[in-house]
């Protein structure tokens, strides 16, 4: 099989008439500063997406772009630049304006090339070509075919369809040389019903690292079809969301955007550096109950959160952020974990050659307990149920995080009575752990939908959790 | 230390807008060329240096330049597009292709098109908001440097920070569309901000402040910037939840703004032929109590939200949305024009400055009249449903008791439905934000639902 690092070879450096030797000499000249590391991150991408709407396929665009973002690192200072040509003026013009981080005159040097070895995550294929644009047209009219065929009440389908087709190179002055080919796709389905007057919409969908032949395969495109209509319909007799501190049961698979808002991003190496999260200097500290470990794993085949190697050159990890209830490490890109005396855990993600990295997740999730599902909500004499949340927000500095349900029932004498509307919940990161009083045998992933916001910059993510039981978190429903 | 380089691209196509105004006449001569009946096209190029200085020290030196072109093509009515960073021929060309086989499987839509001929703009107005910042990265270092350490030399509580930002950009539009319509403008865009960390016993707070404006001599002092943003911290420490309960709410003038941003989304074509609207056949209706008027005024000069026309060449200007407490007005594109039997308001790519109207009372008169209350300076999460108008949002704020503030809350979320909430609003404040594309004061809501102990 051709090399991750010759297929990027040829893709982005190839028609620029540039090789290795042109990556060397631009390390070169950003090494005549007082500079500790620096890199070169090329990309090529290509991405399209497909819109149905009225029962009709109205929209698709097609977009190409490319560039490379020069890195220079300095103690605690980065110097970044870059371009959207790829040749070698531009990226010479790049280089001179990255390393003025750092005084000149000292001459560092650039390591020779080491091959990072990535994982095998995905084929690396071109998404966009797995299928013919009239099968993707087909896939539309399947999902809005679907969906009205389950239920008069539905009166409008939204579906979408993208693909991303991502070549990433990065070259650094440490050796590092390492390349990936990173398909990504995704299908969405948003329904709007309407009864007695009454509206209430629902969504679903799902993806990953693989082809659009994904969407052909196990009836999923009818699987997102049902669950979008389900929610919407179930929201047409929702009433209204108690308010206040409750027990609250989370279902299993995408709810586990609890763990990636409450624990995840004050467990980024950038915020406990700084000293700015509510979990600085915590590690060996008890923040969950004893049923609770979760880990961040970027190395899970084919998952939306998955990468071969982050986009640092480093091949991902599974990394241990909790385990048994105690804290244990902080997810780190090279920038924190040298200034930590620590390795880079592979975290280290931007959302383009037009980004600095950052410590990010991947596919973040608990693992599971002991307890039968049924078993949790028939523990709870009174509180809330929620299996469907729409997203989340955390401040890392006070703890203080949000998370939206949007499907959601009131338990009451240990049984799933009626759905309620869309509520907030928000709790304490450090502590809300602590109140997980049962950990269900359900672990689930999400589908593949979503996307992590830091920073101003966007990266696909994965999250999961069994079935938890919460003893206490606040609803923000309009209840008294 | 850093040299002055502010920009990296080898063309910087930011000044060069004859260049830009050949390249989407070129696109669209290629969309002809390749069979499509009608086409537009539109560039965006950009530029900017921003610096961040934390703990006294430098942190990031980032040198940004971005350009795309976005070309939309029209086979009678059968819609594709296409973008592209690179703006060689070559790959114009194949952009236009990409867009072309596109529309070879997209479905006829009566609806789909340009926005109608006579509907273009005619003249395009200088609205004033072009000043190019001559800052080398040093100058910006400093600058961020003293906001920083004002912020810091505030109080001993101010004991971290995310550090002092300053930035400049500057942009290039042009938009065309083979109505022969052909329009650009450029742009700047400056700003300072700053992010402080507190502490008192055990909790830790972060707060903000920032300014940002077109002409770098309106940009605040950036001292000003960061003891605010270092006051902001502090009057955060040892914040309390609250019992859940009823009571009136202020939503602070920086984040009023996001109340408009729910009128808007509610009051949009898209929403409304897709019927995912709480404000579907609202219009002509009451919304607001009588004393509410919210217009939008994209001419104003130096603003952060203006737009000499809209994002298909249409000529915008003076829009009431809403008068007297009435839903005048909704915000259209040409589509979704078509799609309701109406006509555009030159809302294609959103609306540009909204403006409610104030009276005369001030913040603190606000506080007063609400006497007993909670005045919300953050809110968290995305728990707004725009098809139903269910609103459920994690707050932050003050405790107001006897007309004053008591204490600073937290952990505790606001709900109500936004129909309700518009129809109780009891006053809107004069202390507006300028500082984005919606301007409004702080806003008194009569009753809202909070969720904590």
């Amino acid at each position: 099989m051709t090399s991750h690092v010759d297929l990027a070879r040829n893709q982005i450096l190839s028609p620029a008439g540039m090789g290795d030797d042109d990556l060397q000499q631009t390390l070169d000249q950003v090494m005549t500063h007082a500079v500790d590391n620096a890199d070169l991150y090329f990309q090529a991408s290509r991405h399209e997406s497909w819109m149905l709407e009225d029962s009709i396929v109205k929209e698709g665009r097609h977009g190409i772009e490319q560039g490379v973002g020069v890195r220079a690192m300095s103690g605690e200072k980065t110097g970044f630049a870059y371009s959207d040509e790829i040749i070698v003026p531009a990226l010479t013009k790049a280089a001179t304006a990255a390393r003025a981080i750092a005084r000149s005159g000292q001459q560092g040097s650039v390591q020779a090339w080491k091959r990072s070895a990535g994982h095998d995550l995905y084929q690396p294929v071109d998404p966009l070509t797995t299928l013919s644009d009239e099968e993707k047209v087909q896939l539309l009219h399947a999902a809005d075919a679907a969906a009205r065929a389950i239920d008069p009440r539905v009166k409008q389908v939204i579906v979408s369809l993208a693909g991303v087709y991502d070549t990433v190179l990065i070259a650094a002055s440490n050796g590092t040389l390492a390349a990936d080919v990173r398909p990504l796709v995704r299908f969405n389905v948003q329904v709007i019903v309407e009864h007695k007057g009454r509206r209430e919409q629902g969504t679903s969908g799902g993806g990953g690292r693989v082809g659009y032949e994904f969407f052909t395969e196990e009836d999923r495109i009818k699987g997102y079809a049902r669950e979008a209509v389900h929610q919407a319909l179930v929201n047409l007799e929702a009433i209204d969301a108690p308010a206040g501190t409750m027990t609250v049961v989370l279902g299993p698979g995408w709810p586990g955007v609890l763990l990636h808002e409450a624990i995840g991003h004050g467990l980024e190496g950038d915020f406990n550096r700084k000293g700015s999260s509510a979990f600085a200097g915590r590690i060996g500290e008890r923040v969950a109950t004893p049923g609770c470990t979760v880990v961040d794993d970027g190395t899970m085949a084919g998952r939306r959160g998955s990468l071969n190697v982050d986009d640092e050159g480093t091949p991902t990890e599974s990394t241990v952020l909790i385990e048994n209830g105690i804290l244990k490490g902080y997810m780190q890109d090279t920038l924190n974990a040298r200034l930590m005396g620590v390795a880079s855990t592979g975290n280290g993600r931007r959302e383009s050659y037009a980004h600095l990295p950052m410590p990010r997740m991947t596919n973040t999730y608990m693992l599971a307990g002991q307890h039968d599902p049924q078993e949790i909500i028939a523990s709870v004499d009174k509180g809330l149920y929620a299996v469907n949340f729409g997203g989340g927000q955390v401040d890392i500095t006070s703890g203080k995080f949000v998370f939206s349900a949007s499907e959601a029932y009131l338990i009451e004498n240990g049984k799933v009575t009626q759905p309620v509307r869309g509520a907030t919940l928000i709790g304490n990161g450090p502590d809300v752990l602590t109140r997980v009083s049962m950990v269900g045998n359900d672990l689930e992933l999400d589908s593949g939908v979503g996307t992590c916001g830091k920073e101003g910059q966007s990266v696909p993510v994965g999250v999961g959790q069994p079935t938890l039981r919460i003893d206490e978190l606040t609803v923000g429903g309009t209840h008294g | 230390m850093a040299d002055n380089q502010t920009a990296v691209a080898l063309v910087d196509y930011t000044s060069d807008s004859d260049a830009l105004s050949a390249l989407v006449t070129d696109a669209l001569a290629e969309a002809k060329a390749q069979g499509a009946s009608t086409a537009e096209a539109g560039i965006h190029v950009e530029s900017g240096l921003e610096v961040t200085v934390r703990m006294g020290e430098v942190e990031t030196v980032e040198h940004t330049s971005d350009k795309s072109l976005g070309v939309t093509v029209y086979f009678g009515q059968r819609k594709g597009s296409a973008t592209t960073s690179d703006f060689s021929a070559a790959a114009i060309k194949d952009t236009v292709r990409a867009a072309c086989s596109i529309a070879r499987y997209t479905a006829e839509d009566e609806y789909a098109g340009l926005a109608d001929a006579d509907m273009m703009a005619r003249d395009i107005p200088d609205l004033d908001l072009n000043h190019h910042w001559n800052i080398s990265a040093d100058a910006a270092i400093e600058l961020a440097t003293e906001c920083e350490t004002a912020a810091r030399d505030c109080d001993k509580r101010i004991v971290n920070s995310e550090g002092a930002t300053v930035s400049s950009h500057q942009a290039l539009r042009v938009y065309a569309n083979s109505h022969g319509f052909i329009g650009g403008y450029p742009s700047t865009y400056h700003s300072a901000s700053c992010a402080v960390i507190g502490q008192e016993g055990e909790g830790m707070q972060r707060d903000y402040w920032y300014d940002a404006v077109r002409d770098s001599i309106d940009l605040n002092n950036v001292k000003a910037i960061g003891k605010m943003a270092a006051e902001r911290t502090l009057r955060r420490l040892n914040g309390r939840r609250l019992p859940t309960g009823n009571a009136p709410v202020i939503f602070a003038a920086d984040i009023a703004s996001t109340l408009a941003g729910h009128l808007i989304a509610a009051i949009r074509g898209g929403s409304l032929y897709r019927k995912a609207s709480f404000l579907l056949d609202y219009l002509d209706k009451q919304i607001f109590p009588e004393h509410i008027n919210i217009h939008e005024e994209p001419h104003l000069k130096k603003a952060m939200g203006s737009a000499p026309f809209d994002s298909e060449g249409v000529a915008n200007g003076h829009h009431v949305l809403v008068e007297n407490g009435i839903l005048q007005s909704y915000v259209l594109d040409s589509y979704s024009a078509r799609k309701l039997g109406m006509k555009t308001t030159g809302n294609a790519g959103g609306v540009h400055n909204l403006i409610i109207d104030h009276g005369d009372d001030s913040f603190d008169d606000l506080v007063k009249q609400m006497n007993k209350g909670l005045i919300v300076t953050e809110l968290m999460g995305q728990g707004v449903n725009i098809v139903t108008g269910d609103y459920s949002r994690g707050a932050s704020g003050f405790w107001v008791e006897n007309g004053e503030i008591q204490y600073p809350v937290e952990e505790i979320t606001i709900a109500g439905n936004l129909r309700d909430l518009f129809m109780h609003i009891d006053a809107v404040g004069n202390d507006v934000d300028l500082r984005g594309n919606t301007r409004t004061g702080s806003i008194l809501i009569e009753d809202i639902m909070i969720g904590g102990e």
